[in-house]
């Protein structure tokens, strides 16, 4: 296929796209997604191209956005939610939690009981936004059964799967970086899927296993350049899918590499890093040759002052640091 | 309205009433656990509701969903075996007392969460707009329920959009233990309607002719695109809320005078004025209703409990 360069925001734009035009049961729901675009500009130009009983803007009432969505969905449409912050979340998660992934299991498996159901948000510091607007909540939903979550780190991986995530027939959790938007890279110009189960070499080494998402992929991109310099090869691994995690990709690179270091954006406590860390302790206790690290934004609220946010939030140097406590 | 279809409105009374004795009982027999919320003295409302609707229309219901299940279709077998937690229940076991649904006829689920059904049913009117069906959704919920945030986001939205919509408020006149008077500060609950730029109207919900006739022009207009009713209909719920209730905040004479006005015993009354009822028929009806119920508790007492090994099915589609 034919290839170019788009950014993140536009691989995403696309997705939806497409998804609308070849499903007319997509269904795009959100706050201010119409006329202004989305908070991030994501969504502009598609209530112009599809009309408002595509793209719906709503009233600010996430709690009903998404639940209604989950009603929609249950007769057929397939809803693509956007809440504008990931910090706003927190007001849909009876939705989720009790309802959305819920139901299929609880009403005894049927076939006829489907949540086809997309919350696509923004997540992520970076951007001096303060407490509120620059979280990254996906630990709490990680530990929800009965939904996927995705959190691409490049425009590649962020269109195929989000164009898996509206085709499948299951609630997802789509993530996107907000300093990720502006980023470009390649992507070709046919329809593609990546499937949402999957994780991700992105470069390969045998010294070390660093697992990151969002994006700390690009640190630990950068975190591996310089160790190269000192012999140190590293095996950077975007995560890529959050649930159900690549288990598989993970242990197999443990295996080769003996040491591992965990990057996420969320605070440390009860993190992806702790789970991770906590499974491969258990499960592959023999692989590791050093103590299993995680790199993670500092259990605080994440202050608005420059200096403090940067230092709140993981960077090259918490990595290099951590790297060291094992080599 | 023929003199039949009366008469099985009251079966359909009878059946929710006996039902629901049955359950109370096989509770203490400990054949069903955790815990029941009882519609005993809210049969006419399940039953006038759901007779005003047309195949297709959805409903979604509450924690004390028995009796809507009933009204919309669900067997009394697949619910009975449900609540006992086998396999052949509607929901395969999985479900229990506030969690069973049938999609197939249209019962979108009774709900644990309070409110929790308001967005499901306003986003289910969504779609059915949106691909144009001519179909309705009515979305029951208790007096308890009015106070919580997705009810008057949901109830704004549905205004908004002139979603096909009914919304059937079972006041009861106690959130659990919390009497209405202490739970909104205006007299009626209906009233809020206004806010949300759709109809408002308040009845007596132990009427079940007032409860049809008043739905049926709820759902006719929602079927004919004119949005939304909020239906506040009085009535009293005669157990406790549930199992642990010991009902200190209501007197007994309060009880008393609403058991006085007994949906089913008002309803048979008014069919006996009306000659549109003979003894013979009435005890023919509670007959079948004896039966029916006997039949629900030897399927669901043969029935098997739902096998270990399924444990981890049915979590994805």
């Amino acid at each position: 296929m034919k290839k170019r360069k788009i950014s993140y925001k536009q691989a995403i734009y696309e997705a939806l796209r497409e998804a609308l035009i070849e499903d007319k049961k997509v269904v795009l729901i959100g706050e201010d997604i119409g006329v202004y675009g989305g908070a991030f500009g994501v969504t502009k130009g598609l209530l112009e191209e599809f009309g408002d009983e595509r793209i719906i803007d709503t009233p600010i009432s996430e709690a009903s956005i998404v639940g209604l969505a989950l009603g929609a969905s249950l007769v057929g449409i397939k809803p693509v939610v956007e809440i504008m912050f990931m910090d706003f979340i927190t007001l849909c998660i009876d939705q989720i939690l009790n309802h959305i992934t819920k139901l299929k299991y609880i009403y005894g498996g049927k076939d006829e009981v489907t949540v086809p159901l997309v919350i696509r948000t923004p997540a992520g510091a970076g951007r001096r936004y303060g407490a509120s607007h620059s979280q990254n909540l996906e630990k709490l939903f990680m530990g929800m059964p009965g939904l996927k979550i995705v959190a691409p780190s490049t425009p590649f991986t962020a269109k195929g799967l989000l164009k898996a995530a509206i085709a499948d027939p299951n609630p997802v959790l789509f993530i996107e970086g907000k300093l990720l938007y502006s980023k470009t890279g390649e992507v070709p110009e046919g329809k593609y899927f990546i499937p949402i189960k999957e994780g991700r070499i992105v470069q390969e080494g045998q010294d070390l296993t660093i697992l990151s998402y969002l994006h700390t992929v690009a640190l630990a991109i950068e975190a591996a350049s310089i160790l190269e310099k000192d012999g140190i090869k590293v095996e950077v691994i975007d995560l890529q899918t959050l649930s159900p995690l690549p288990w598989e990709l993970i242990k197999a690179s443990l295996h080769k590499t003996k040491k591992i270091i965990v990057v996420e954006e969320g605070t440390l406590t009860c993190g992806i890093g702790a789970e991770i860390c906590a499974r491969l302790t258990s499960e592959c206790f023999w692989d590791l040759d050093a103590p299993p690290q995680r790199v993670a934004t500092e259990d605080l609220p994440i202050p608005y002052s420059p200096p403090l946010e940067d230092a709140a939030v993981p960077s090259l140097e918490k990595i290099l640091l951590a790297v060291e406590k094992i080599f | 309205m023929g003199k039949e279809i009366f008469l099985k409105w009251l079966r359909q009374m009878y059946l929710i009433r006996h039902f629901e004795e049955t359950v109370e009982r096989l509770f203490e027999e400990n054949h069903i656990w955790g815990t029941t919320h009882l519609y005993i003295g809210q049969e006419a409302i399940a039953v006038g509701v759901c007779e005003a609707l047309k195949q297709g229309d959805l409903i979604t219901s509450t924690h004390r969903g028995h009796g809507h299940a009933i009204a919309k279709g669900v067997s009394s077998k697949a619910l009975l075996a449900e609540l006992m937690g086998r396999e052949t229940g509607c929901c395969r076991g999985r479900g229990g007392t506030q969690h069973l649904a049938d999609f197939k006829i249209g019962f979108l689920g009774t709900n644990g969460i309070t409110g929790g059904g308001i967005p499901i049913a306003t986003g289910a009117a969504l779609g059915l707009k949106l691909q144009r069906k001519e179909n309705v959704v009515v979305c029951f919920f208790g007096d308890g329920a009015v106070n919580q945030g997705v009810f008057h986001e949901s109830l704004n939205m549905a205004g908004l959009w002139k979603l096909p919509v009914v919304y059937v408020c079972e006041n009861n006149f106690y959130a659990m233990s919390l009497p209405i008077k202490k739970a909104i500060p205006v007299s009626d609950i209906y009233l809020r309607a206004k806010s949300y730029g759709i109809e408002g109207i308040k009845i007596d919900g132990n009427n079940i002719l007032e409860v049809f006739y008043n739905t049926k022009k709820a759902v006719e207009r929602a079927r004919a695109g004119g949005g939304a009713t909020l239906i506040e209909a009085i009535t009293y719920r005669w157990r406790g809320h549930s199992r642990s209730d010991q009902r200190v905040y209501r007197t007994s004479a309060e009880e008393k005078n609403w058991e006085a006005r007994c949906p089913i015993f008002m309803f048979t009354r008014y069919l006996y004025q009306n000659k549109l009822i003979t003894p013979e028929e009435e005890k023919k009806i509670k007959e079948s209703v004896e039966k029916e119920i006997i039949e629900a508790i030897d399927f669901s007492l043969s029935s098997p409990f739902p096998s270990v090994d399924t444990l981890k099915e049915g979590l994805f589609s």
